[in-house]
């Protein structure tokens, strides 16, 4: 039996265990989706996959269902394209999903979706605001907004599966279900390390960045991609830059070596660099050992004029240096070449050693 | 397979270790060496608890147990290595019975190690620093290294010995030759045609081939007067080196001291100068990362005020001392120095950093970089080296005055001394303050509840610190953090270093807990 089956009549290839919704993809059909989640096990919770299969009963979900030899798939048929606004209008009626106030606005697969399938208006009685449960904002980094949340559980897939810190599950039943918590605590009260991986994931505006609210819509902010500069994994980075300002930040989806992830520090500690504690001008010891201000000239002269004299009395090796392992590799370089080129010493090191 | 030791993966490189965790939910074992119950046991088959700075007794004792049994790689042993005889003999004087008195692990376990690493291939050995930070730290690492080549790991993907960095750019810094011995790319400063090409290079008559001062030695002669002038880049010593005590004595007697950062730090009180430099974002570069991997790091925002960057005040001092240096971006400086000048390096520039970046050696530009070294365990050097090494412990021992062992690490929510962490907003929500984590057998013991402020005392000083009773600190540890000035474990640490190396001893010492009423 070959390995092929039939997408809109056309005859494509797939793997065994491929499911619909990766071999129609490779096959240059895209299927729109919410839950799917790259690396973790297929949940088909939000149903929005869903694609005709000839011979079924029922829709299939694209992402749960593996392709069989000669299976006939059909992604754009009247029926799907019904059920999937079908479901969309479901999910809008849902919560409250008003765009102007959402901090996703522009980046919501939601409002793709709805806009996609020409939804003008609610079709279903929106759900009442004292079912929904309160926005919890407690905790430095992540806003949790329940009334956006479609209960797609990719967060939760990318805690268990991706990250594994295990602190996120489905809770609750029916109407009431929830992503929660062990025992529904707050975020800061539990297990939540703060890595952001289910707000890097999260396809609307349920989970967002506390400290990026408000700082800059989508289309406002340029990308630009960098490294982190804390531990040694060398995690992959977009700065969400805004008039010349980091305002948020996330994984690079698919890069080397973090493959879209970050940790807390990676992803929420950016703004040491905006502190007003910042040194913004050289400085002089006076003689009463306080400090004053001076200019680059008078600063890299005295150190210049003070190297020259050392050297003449004391001669170069009674100069020494400690290089930076947090920043670039230029700046060692010149560091090390400061010293064995200009000052004339191997007297240069850096912490790697304590 | 997996086996990591004196590494808290998942709080001091969260996102590699979840990638282990990936690893142990697709099924592969692991085993965590370890004196505490880090987080990543959760996920272990099987956890360790050796005691602090008994590594090469526990890997002898476990080498001992695939050497008797016939367990470890016959064939990679013969034709990959040299030096399988010495260590057979010496290895032979630590049969598990002996390993496990020292290191306090059962005999039976060291058995169940040996007998679970041979029973894979290949196995992923991972340390950090509770392998290095020792008076023993350069024979801790070779004892990984026996392991992993006595089991035929190395040379393989999933396989190695596996240093996680700390620093975003150490690996880079050794690599740009900010070392004492060697120039960029690991050329000797004591070759003299290595000498040669560096004065063509940089335009000078002459280079000092006498290896220089490790920072250790550096500091030292601050106080005896050998060293005059100190320039310290990027560095809060003050806070980092064991001893703080005596590091301030030594910063104080400085003649000339020239702090380089973006900070006021505890270290820059002492500055004669202190110069502003621009930081992560606010200008062009690269890092090297744990896995050699050269990745470009971009400008987002403008330094403030005057800050410039650090490249620019090197040059700046040079040309004040005579030396006109061409390259005025750091990419001119990568393209047109390092990579010309690093055979390693050779391969790599910046128009081939735009996306992932290259993991050297890539000695030339078509080339896709080297993931794994020593391929196939055909070594670098030859033939690996398997070395006869001797236990011994930490300089300094619990005794009656000081019965207890501290050890020092990193938490997650902060970085090294919170220059950056402690001014990125809610970090300090997350994590306010340091605690002395110890054993609620201890805590029992001294009467010291979870929370309570004591006293942690050891012969260079002594820190009043909230006490966090945790089930993850064996009886007779106190682990520490040093994130916060106050009660920062280098009050306590003792200033003994590795004689290689001159690491120091940041995870053995002893110590005394009081409880302040």
């Amino acid at each position: 039996m070959s390995d092929t089956f039939f997408l809109n009549g056309k005859e494509k290839p797939f793997k065994p265990g491929q499911m619909i919704l990766d071999a129609a993809r490779n096959g240059g059909i895209e299927i729109p989706t919410l839950c799917y989640l790259k690396g973790a096990a297929a949940t088909g919770a939000c149903r929005v996959c869903c694609v005709e299969v000839k011979g079924a009963r029922s829709l299939m979900a694209s992402c749960s269902t593996p392709v069989t030899a000669g299976m006939e798939v059909f992604t754009e048929t009247e029926l799907v394209h019904r059920s999937r606004k079908m479901i969309v209008e479901f999910m809008l009626a849902s919560g409250r999903h008003n765009c102007l106030m959402c901090e996703a606005n522009g980046n919501c697969r939601l409002q793709d979706l709805a806009y996609y399938y020409k939804i003008t208006k609610l079709q279903f009685p929106e759900k009442e605001i004292s079912d929904i449960y309160p926005t919890e904002d407690e905790n430095p980094f992540i806003v949790r907004d329940f009334s956006r949340c479609i209960l797609c559980g990719r967060c939760v897939q990318a805690c268990n599966e991706l990250v594994v810190n295990r602190a996120i599950s489905q809770g609750y039943r029916g109407a009431e279900s929830k992503i929660v918590t062990g025992g529904d605590l707050p975020y800061h009260e539990s297990e939540c390390v703060f890595c952001g991986q289910c707000v890097e994931v999260c396809p609307v505006g349920a989970l967002m960045e506390k400290k990026a609210k408000g700082l800059g819509r989508p289309w406002e902010v340029k990308k630009i991609r960098t490294t982190c500069p804390y531990c040694g994994v060398g995690c992959q980075q977009w700065l969400h830059v805004k008039d010349g300002k980091i305002v948020k930040v996330t994984a690079v989806e698919d890069a080397e070596p973090n493959k879209g992830r970050l940790c807390v520090k990676g992803r929420f500690a950016y703004d040491f660099i905006y502190s007003e504690d910042r040194l913004k001008t050289p400085l002089i010891r006076k003689k009463n050992g306080e400090f004053r201000e001076a200019s680059w000239d008078e600063a890299l002269d005295l150190v210049a004029s003070k190297f020259k004299e050392i050297i003449k009395k004391d001669g170069p090796d009674s100069i020494a240096g400690v290089s930076c392992a947090r920043s670039i590799n230029e700046d060692s370089y010149q560091m090390q070449k400061l010293f064995r080129a200009v000052i004339g010493t191997n007297n240069i090191d850096h912490c790697a050693r304590t | 397979m997996i086996l990591m030791v004196g590494t808290n993966m998942s709080e001091a490189h969260p996102v590699a270790s979840t990638f282990v965790k990936d690893a142990v939910l697709g099924g592969a074992q692991l085993i965590v060496v370890d004196p505490r119950r880090t987080d990543m046991v959760d996920f272990a088959q099987l956890h360790v608890p050796i005691k602090v700075g008994s590594d090469v007794a526990f890997i002898n004792g476990v080498m001992n147990v695939l050497i008797t049994e016939k367990l470890y790689d016959k064939k990679y042993v013969e034709s990959c290595t040299v030096g399988f005889e010495d260590l057979k003999k010496k290895v032979m004087e630590y049969p598990p019975e002996r390993a496990a008195e020292i290191s306090g692990v059962s005999a039976d376990t060291i058995r169940e190690v040996a007998h679970r690493l041979a029973s894979v291939k290949p196995a992923m050995l991972m340390y950090t620093l509770g392998i290095t930070e020792h008076t023993c730290g350069v024979n801790n690492v070779m004892s990984c290294a026996n392991l992993q080549m006595l089991l035929g790991n190395v040379g393989f993907e999933c396989g190695g010995v596996n240093p996680l960095r700390g620093q975003n750019n150490v690996q880079g810094a050794c690599d740009m030759g900010a070392l004492p011995n060697v120039f960029p790319g690991y050329q000797r400063v004591d070759n003299a045609q290595a000498r040669e090409k560096f004065m063509k290079a940089w335009n000078v008559q002459s280079l000092p081939e006498k290896p220089g001062m490790m920072m250790p030695t550096m500091m030292k002669n601050l106080t005896t007067g050998k060293v005059k002038a100190f320039y310290v880049f990027g560095e809060n010593l003050a806070n980092t080196e064991p001893d703080i005590h005596h590091v301030e004595q030594e910063l104080q007697s400085a003649e000339f001291l020239v702090c380089q950062d973006i900070f006021p730090t505890e270290t820059t009180r002492f500055a004669h100068v202190i110069l502003p430099a621009a930081a992560w974002s606010e200008n062009d570069g690269t890092f090297s990362s744990s896995e050699r991997r050269v990745n470009r790091v971009r400008t987002a925002s403008v330094p403030p005020g005057d800050a410039k960057p650090n490249w620019w005040i090197f040059k700046e001092i040079a040309k004040r001392m005579g030396h006109k240096w061409e390259s005025n971006s750091a990419q001119e400086i990568w393209d047109n120095e390092v990579s010309v000048l690093a055979p390693s390096l050779a391969g790599i520039q910046y128009a081939r950093l735009e996306n992932d970046g290259i993991q050297w050696p890539a000695p030339s530009k078509d080339h896709p970089g080297t993931p794994t070294l020593h391929k196939d365990g055909k070594f670098t050097c030859g033939l690996g080296v398997l070395k006869a090494i001797d236990w011994t412990p930490p300089a300094e021992v619990p005794d009656k005055e000081y019965p207890m062992v501290l050890s020092t690490g990193r938490r997650l929510y902060h970085y090294h001394t919170r220059t950056q962490t402690g001014r990125s907003q809610g970090i300090n929500d997350l994590l306010g303050e340091e605690t002395a984590d110890i054993s609620p057998a201890d805590a029992q013991a001294h009467g010291i509840s979870d929370g309570e402020i004591i006293a942690v005392k050891s012969r260079r000083g002594e820190v009043k610190v909230k006490a966090r009773v945790t089930n993850q600190v064996p009886e007779g540890l106190v682990w520490m953090a040093f994130h916060f000035r106050e009660a920062c474990a280098n009050w306590l640490t003792n200033p003994v270093y590795d004689p290689v190396t001159q690491t120091a001893e940041y995870k053995a010492c002893a110590v005394r807990i009081n409880r302040l009423t």
